[in-house]
């Protein structure tokens, strides 16, 4: 970095020791043990619904997928490497993001089928870590329209938990509660702002 | 000035309280209803309060490990003394970018550092993209709300400012048409502007994670799409360590927005091959935090994590809106954060903007005692301006809520016609003695509005 910056590093730095040589123990609290604790699925659904998201439970995923799909007229839709083969087949018109699709393509795609790293029943929030079948960033947000698949096994209770299962991944994660939303048009609340506008959750019994 | 005209002002300002109110009233209901859901809430304030504290007694040794953490994982860590070395910064490395424009996420270290307005004189255009931001923008305005800086605005007035500003035509006042409207608008930037800038919740110093935490997915926009990300971050944000994005994760939406979780939140570690932005910077800004931290009481203020949970409890904010304190801060958070970032001679008047009810303390999730560091500060200005809390300092600190001494008088009127004279000794008492939120008689507080 150039000299005056690093002038600004040293300086900082010094500015903090004279500011806190009055604080003689730092109390050095350990982190809470977090364990990944299950959750139920049947919260998980309620919760979802509350942000007027929408929830298919079903041991069908591909039929659901299938049905949702049609349901949103969605015939384009994204698939990131490493979908299910059932579940890319359940897609009228697959586009696969390999190799990477340019974001204006993908903006102009009708939706983006993925699974998840796993989902926190409490909040009703799906985590998304880009794991197999979730794909880049990009694909969860340009396209209108997002159908995420969760497996009962993979429901945790609370956001600790969610902490505990992504560890210190240094992938990028998105946690997604709901579709995008405003409210700050007169305090009235609007869903679908930037991101998908409509969020649609298959919960595969 | 006419009288439909004169009566158009009226009303409009009349709107803008009811507004003000109805959001805080909302808000409120919503954060008591989900922490509520919370057994633990209590443990897990104190909690938010210690990984705070851990971080800033010892803020060398966290922000230097944040630097190794980001620079190992491919970012680069610059460091801003003040508002102009930021701006700075953020102006060359666009450049370096070879882009004259930015798309930018609402960020509270933007706003104080005047972000926009620098870049503005170095010809860079810096596009805001939450939609308050952009009503706000596009209106000329200021922000009113942490939250909901657009919520002075009524939905009359953003369909006219669209069609005028957007070339949009036909628009009806319906606020999802006018959401639409500003998805379509925004959507081409967000897929040409080569350079996103963001704020930060939380940066991890363990492993170098920066944390961002939104609604509407223009933040994901931002820290996504755009080939270089340049995160503008106050040193007081780090935490410690991953787990602790657990407590503060749990703590913020629900102090908030009243959501259990809020729609996005975002997390990354510096750059990742295939996913996100090839560049990304992030600059630790001091801009008068580590003089905040100097003062062994008044520290505790760079615990706050933005949640607005405080503006919402206050019943002087109510009142005055946001617009009133002046500065970049407002409410309870920003009567003890804006006179200790900037200088205290600056806002003397501030910390006497509180009744010290205490309601901003029980709300707060990281538990910062506001009263007792309105308390103090109110003590540093007498002993450091040597100005005694005379009348003389009182009417300048409410000529400063009011934005003026007629005002101020006005609203004395107002109060006084209210019955509440009796309680109101000397105008300092106007906020000091007043435990419990008097109901606002409509007629005075309109004028007192109209005024404004
Ligand atoms: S002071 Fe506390 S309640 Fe107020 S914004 Fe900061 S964290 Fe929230």
């Amino acid at each position: 970095m150039a000299q005056p910056l690093s002038a600004a590093r040293q300086e900082i730095l010094a500015r903090i020791r004279a500011a806190t040589t009055d604080v003689t123990s730092i109390s050095i609290h350990h982190g809470r043990k977090l364990t990944a604790r299950p959750g139920d699925p049947g919260l998980l659904a309620q919760r979802v619904a509350d942000y007027r998201a929408t929830v298919t439970r079903t041991d069908d995923v591909a039929g659901a997928i299938a049905a949702l799909l049609a349901e949103h007229g969605a015939r384009r839709v994204a698939a990131p490497p490493g979908l299910p083969a059932d579940w890319l087949a359940a897609i009228p018109e697959a586009v696969r993001d390999e190799p990477p699709l340019a974001h204006a393509e993908l903006a102009a795609l009708d939706g983006v089928v993925t699974g998840c790293a796993h989902a926190i029943a409490e909040t009703g929030t799906i985590t998304l870590d880009g794991g197999p079948g979730q794909g880049r960033r990009a694909l969860t947000l340009l396209p209108d329209l997002h159908v995420c698949v969760v497996r009962a096994d993979q429901v945790l209770a609370d956001v600790p938990d969610s902490i505990a299962a992504l560890g210190d991944t240094t992938r990028p994660v998105t946690f997604v509660s709901g579709p995008s939303a405003t409210s700050d048009i007169e305090l009235e609340r609007v869903e679908g702002v930037h991101g998908p506008r409509r969020l649609a959750v298959v919960l595969a019994a | 000035m006419s009288f439909p005209d004169a009566a158009r002002v009226e009303l409009d300002k009349a709107q803008q309280r009811r507004n003000l109110r109805k959001a805080t009233t909302t808000i409120r209901a919503k954060r008591a209803a989900v922490v509520a859901e919370v057994p633990d809430w209590e443990p897990l304030r104190d909690e938010g309060a210690r990984v705070k504290d851990e971080a800033l007694h010892d803020l060398a040794t966290h922000l230097e490990r944040l630097e190794v953490a980001v620079t190992a994982a491919g970012g680069t860590v610059h460091w801003a003394r003040d508002a102009a070395e930021a701006n700075a910064l953020v102006a060359r490395l666009t450049r370096a970018a070879g882009s004259d424009e930015i798309i930018k996420v609402k960020s509270m270290a933007t706003d104080e550092i005047g972000l926009n307005a620098a870049l503005a004189a170095e010809g860079i255009t810096a596009h805001e993209t939450d939609l308050a931001e952009l009503i706000v923008a596009l209106a000329g305005d200021r922000p009113s709300h942490i939250l909901v800086p657009a919520i002075h605005r009524n939905r009359a007035e953003i369909r006219d400012l669209f069609e005028a500003e957007l070339g949009e035509t036909g628009l009806s006042t319906d606020p999802a048409a006018l959401t639409a409207a500003a998805r379509r608008h925004l959507r081409e930037r967000f897929l040409r502007v080569k350079v996103g800038v963001s704020g930060a919740n939380f940066a991890v110093a363990e492993t170098g994670t920066v944390c961002v935490v939104e609604s509407e997915g223009n933040g994901r926009m931002c820290t996504t799409l755009p080939d270089t990300l340049i995160t503008v971050m106050g040193i007081e944000k780090v935490i410690p360590r991953h787990a602790d994005l657990a407590t503060m994760l749990t703590l913020l939406p629900r102090s908030s927005t009243g959501e259990r979780m809020n729609p996005y939140t975002s997390l990354w570690t510096g750059v990742t091959p295939g996913d996100g932005p090839r560049d990304f910077h992030l600059i630790l800004l001091d801009n008068g935090r580590t003089a905040t931290l100097a003062d062994p009481v008044g520290r505790d203020a760079l615990r706050c994590i933005r949640c607005s949970a405080c503006l919402n409890s206050c019943p002087v904010y109510e009142r005055a809106g946001g617009h009133a304190y002046g500065n970049t801060y407002p409410g309870p958070i920003g009567a003890i954060l804006a006179p200790q970032l900037a200088e205290l001679r600056d806002h003397t008047a501030l910390p006497w903007a509180s009744s010290l009810c205490g309601a901003c303390y029980e709300v707060c999730p990281v538990k910062i005692d506001i009263p007792t560091i309105l308390v103090h500060l109110r003590s540093r200005v007498v002993r450091e301006q040597g100005a005694p809390p005379s009348e003389r300092l009182a009417m300048e600190a409410m000529a400063r809520v009011f934005a003026s001494r007629r005002r101020y008088e006005a609203a004395q009127r107002g109060a006084r016609l209210a019955g509440l004279a009796a309680h109101l000794p000397g105008p300092l008492r106007t906020w000091s003695g007043v435990r419990e939120p008097p109901q606002a008689p409509r007629r005075t507080f309109r004028d007192w509005w109209r005024s404004r």
